[in-house]
């Protein structure tokens, strides 16, 4: 395994006229979760879409599990690499099985391996028999995030980029959603990438934090130190809730 | 029905349609009767006849023949030398055949009568004011004289007959069809009509001798291909001399009857000359429904078919690029712009007459709905689905396969189904140029004002409209997931 995750070396991203990231330099630690924390528009998305290949820096250079991107094998380190987003995106025209399992299928995997990995990811994410076969708009938005994040662990990934996934829960089932989530991360051991506006979910979920602020970064440390020792104001005032651009 | 059987079913279109003879008529009654008596005639000798008839105009009967479309068509020696040669200086059959052979034609020998215009007067003006022949106009008092709008204005009509015969005289303008009604009723003296009108035979009229010759002879015969199966031609000539005046003028009478189609007309002819046996058949009614469904069918799906390749492709490959994505959409929509009737005869002189500009103007007319309704479809994705795609590393046919086609599916059918709808429609217009189908009842009807025969071609090309509107929506049910359906309409 390589010994960091993820590691941007001195990245800088323009979108249209907006600079998207400015000398960025992270190197996330494997197997561990690190938390991006900003306000949005702060750069914390692309962050992770840099990591996943799905956007390339105009500047500096981005290594995802040791490997230099851009790359030949880029689909080969996807599938190595679990994603999941806000809009979870399940696709509407597939049950959840379908939905879940269509890493699985791409792949080529057996029926009988599939249908082992669904019963372990459906014990992991709580996840109820009976939604398999419907399909995703009749799911509570609950089940639905945690259905996407089946299928983003069906590959057993050793990197798991999450873009916001809890974002759109109410208060309660967020709460659910976050024992699971440290159950999970309890049970196996994975690099993790939680991009979140809420200081609270990052300091309950992660062991690393990274904060960002219009395209720069803030601060970069373990949970504890950027809590104890914020670099400045801006990080107070964020990881406390004060920050007057937090959504 | 299953791409498989409907790609069997075009196949054993393409073979039930080889090398037939190809006979063209031009939209009106003469030319239907004549076209079809050759029809029949060629069919009772075991040729298979392709119709084409109700061909509109001169240009696209002619340009038929001349791009190898159409083999044989009845044609009249003065439009041959006036419109075709425009040679009007030739008026023996050796010159004109002498012509033609250079443009890799022939003229078979004269039916038997004379289309030409003339001059008729009613019989109690010709008594009252002793009218025989067009020199007596020189010298008659003043007198009603009612004309066919286009004959006032041209060369070889009243114009250039006062000059020929030197006389000036005014006259009322009026419709063709009218003057028959106007002199019967003796509200006007003098008509121009042709000589082998139908309604001369129930009208008390005189034809004026062309005492100076000035009207040229507009003698009917076939005009051939030199391509033509001799033997063709050997059948065709059996007519030849057969129909003089006032047969033909017979015949056009006949078809004024409404219980009586061109068809039964010339079958009774051909009967009645003994040049085919009593028992004959012509087509029945079933049989020309069938035949013109096939067509209309044959012709709106290799259309749709085409189009659905074409549009949903170039929609697929455009999509991702904003500009190229509106311009090509642009272009589709001056296109759909353009009236169908215009397109038609647009493509006329590039791919000539018969089912190719047909098709092409159909493809032309699906393609906007089919690439409007797939790119609309594919830019409404959201984002979303496109970054779990790449993410689960689909390949590009992947993403196409799992991601994009099913969520475009609904809209992309919508705007199959309202391009196959149109096209049935736009079908119809097809037989304007001789490409068949439904529309060749309905073209046929409109020259003869014969309502049966519209209704022939009309209610088969609603009903196919509303069956294949029905048909969509089953498409759609066996392909896309119930909450899926029905949320997109195209306009």
């Amino acid at each position: 395994m390589a010994e960091f995750a993820a590691e941007l070396s001195n990245v800088r991203l323009q979108r249209g006229d907006v600079v998207a990231l400015d000398g960025v330099s992270l190197a996330l630690p494997s197997g561990r979760t690190t938390a991006i924390l900003g306000a949005s528009g702060s750069g914390k998305s692309t962050l992770v879409q840099l990591i996943i290949g799905l956007l390339s820096p105009d500047q500096g250079t981005v290594a995802t599990l040791g490997n230099p991107l851009p790359a030949e094998n880029l689909a080969e380190i996807r599938k190595r690499i679990g994603y999941a987003i806000q809009e979870v995106a399940l696709l509407p025209h597939m049950n959840i099985r379908e939905n879940i399992l269509l890493p699985a299928r791409l792949s080529g995997w057996s029926d009988k391996d599939k249908e082992v990995r669904l019963k372990e990811l459906l014990q992991l994410m709580q996840l109820p028999g009976s939604v398999l076969d419907r399909y995703p708009h009749e799911l509570s938005g609950g089940q639905q995030q945690r259905a996407g994040l089946c299928r983003a662990l069906v590959l057993r990934p050793e990197l798991l980029l999450l873009d916001e996934p809890f974002s759109g829960l109410d208060t309660m089932t967020r709460r659910s959603i976050h024992a699971q989530f440290l159950e999970m991360r309890e049970k196996i051991p994975i690099s993790i990438v939680l991009v979140t506006h809420d200081p609270e979910e990052a300091s309950r979920l992660a062991d690393f934090m990274v904060v960002m602020r219009g395209g720069q970064l803030q601060q970069f440390g373990t949970v504890q130190a950027v809590l104890d020792q914020p670099a400045n104001d801006y990080v107070r005032d964020l990881c406390t809730g004060l920050a007057e651009d937090l959504e | 029905m299953s791409a498989r059987a409907l790609l069997l079913y075009l196949a054993s279109m393409s073979v039930a349609f080889a090398e037939p003879i190809v006979i063209g008529s031009k939209a009106f009654a003469e030319s239907y009767i004549l076209a079809e008596a050759g029809a029949q005639l060629l069919e009772s000798k075991g040729y298979e006849v392709d119709r084409r008839f109700g061909l509109n105009g001169t240009q696209i009967a002619f340009g038929g023949l001349e791009n190898g479309r159409i083999d044989v068509y009845p044609e009249y020696t003065g439009t041959i030398t006036e419109v075709i040669l425009t040679r009007p200086e030739l008026t023996e059959l050796e010159e004109i055949r002498a012509a033609l052979d250079a443009r890799g034609l022939l003229l078979l020998d004269p039916l038997g009568f004379n289309n030409a215009y003339a001059i008729a007067a009613s019989v109690v003006s010709s008594e009252r004011l002793s009218l025989q022949k067009i020199s007596d106009l020189v010298d008659a008092p003043p007198l009603r004289i009612a004309l066919p709008h286009e004959f006032m204005n041209r060369r070889d009509g009243w114009p250039g007959l006062q000059a020929h015969y030197g006389f000036e005289r005014d006259a009322d303008g009026i419709d063709h069809s009218l003057a028959y009604e106007a002199i019967n009723t003796d509200m006007v003296d003098i008509i121009a009509v042709y000589t082998s009108d139908g309604q001369i035979v129930q009208s008390d009229l005189v034809i004026l001798d062309d005492d100076l010759e000035f009207f040229p002879r507009y003698l009917g015969a076939f005009l051939a291909r030199q391509e033509i199966d001799p033997g063709v031609l050997q059948i065709l000539e059996t007519l030849s001399g057969r129909i003089d005046d006032q047969r033909m003028r017979e015949l056009n009478f006949e078809v004024l009857n409404p219980e009586v189609s061109y068809a039964q007309i010339a079958t009774t002819f051909l009967r009645d000359e003994g040049l085919i046996a009593e028992s004959d058949e012509g087509p029945t009614a079933l049989s020309n429904l069938v035949k013109n469904t096939q067509r209309h069918l044959k012709l709106t799906a290799i259309a749709l078919i085409l189009a659905i390749i074409a549009g949903v492709g170039i929609a697929s490959f455009v999509y991702p690029h904003r500009r190229l994505a509106d311009v090509f959409l642009y272009f589709t929509g001056l296109l759909q712009t353009v009236p169908s009737i215009a397109l038609l005869a647009l493509l006329i002189p590039f791919v000539g007459v018969g089912q190719t500009p047909a098709i092409i103007a159909l493809f032309l007319y699906s393609l906007l709905p089919i690439a409007r309704s797939t790119i609309t479809a594919m830019l409404a994705i959201p984002p979303g689905y496109r970054q779990v795609a790449a993410a689960m590393a689909m390949t590009r046919a992947q993403e196409m396969k799992y991601v994009l086609m099913p969520l475009a599916l609904p809209h992309v059918i919508a705007g199959i189904r309202t391009a196959a709808v149109i096209s049935i429609g736009t079908a119809t217009l097809a037989a304007f140029i001789g490409a068949g189908g439904l529309g060749d009842p309905i073209v046929t009807g409109l020259a003869l004002n014969d309502s049966n025969l519209i209704l022939q071609g009309a209610i088969p090309a609603a009903v196919l409209a509303i069956l294949t509107e029905l048909m969509f929506g089953a498409i759609e049910r066996s392909l896309v997931v119930p909450h899926m359906r029905g949320s997109a309409r195209a306009t």
